[in-house]
């Protein structure tokens, strides 16, 4: 019962997230939207574990929690400089 | 005993349910992505953290019933929220850093609005 709840706000508050990253209106509301989304996503990994009877789900959400991470720094990574860093070290090594 | 921290678990599920949907409202309703930054902080700090801290509530119950292995879902629950506390201030700061670098300017309320 309390962890059916806990699925139903959190996939209410997922759906609020969704309709941030759809109407932008800049990419970076997108990304922020985008990250909300998967913290989200990390609390109903781990909501659904308990809802199930199986806590080992925790693992998952823990290695989403870090590819969530890593994928937004990358992202933010390639709009704030166009790419990942690669023209500007071949720049510095052709000085 | 055992009412008890079923009841301390309902209030940490249902506070940081209530934290989740009003930082996810203030996402949708904010006007430029400084202001939504602000309100996606609050989720990942206060809602997450009362939820978890409702599984960790249920998993001692679950303790108390004979499943003397899971206090390792304990440990567990405490490094998710642990991610979650390292990550979430970086990915904040970098999501601001960039859209100065890209160019978004600061919402002010000249134009009067409400």
């Amino acid at each position: 019962m309390l962890f059916g709840v806990a699925t139903a706000g959190i996939l209410v508050a997922m759906a609020m997230a969704l309709t941030r990253a759809l109407l932008g209106p800049t990419v970076y509301d997108r990304v922020l939207a985008v990250n909300t989304f998967g913290t989200k996503t990390v609390l109903l990994i781990a909501v659904l574990g308990f809802l199930t009877g199986r806590p080992e789900f925790l693992d998952l959400a823990l290695v989403y929690a870090l590819i969530n991470f890593i994928g937004t720094i990358a992202v933010l990574k390639f709009f704030e400089f166009g790419d990942l860093g690669l023209t500007r070290r071949v720049e510095r090594e052709a000085e | 005993m055992e009412a008890l921290l079923h009841a301390l678990s309902w209030i940490a599920v249902i506070g940081g349910l209530f934290f989740m949907l009003v930082g996810t409202f203030g996402v949708l309703r904010m006007p430029d992505v400084y202001t939504r930054l602000h309100a996606a902080g609050m989720t990942d700090t206060m809602g997450a953290g009362l939820l978890l801290l409702g599984m960790a509530f249920q998993t001692i119950i679950d303790m108390m019933h004979g499943e003397t292995s899971y206090w390792l879902v304990l440990v567990r629950l405490v490094f998710v929220y642990a991610f979650l506390l390292f990550t979430s201030p970086i990915a904040t700061h970098a999501l601001a850093r960039a859209a100065i670098a890209g160019g978004v300017v600061p919402w002010t309320n000249e134009a009067g609005e409400s």
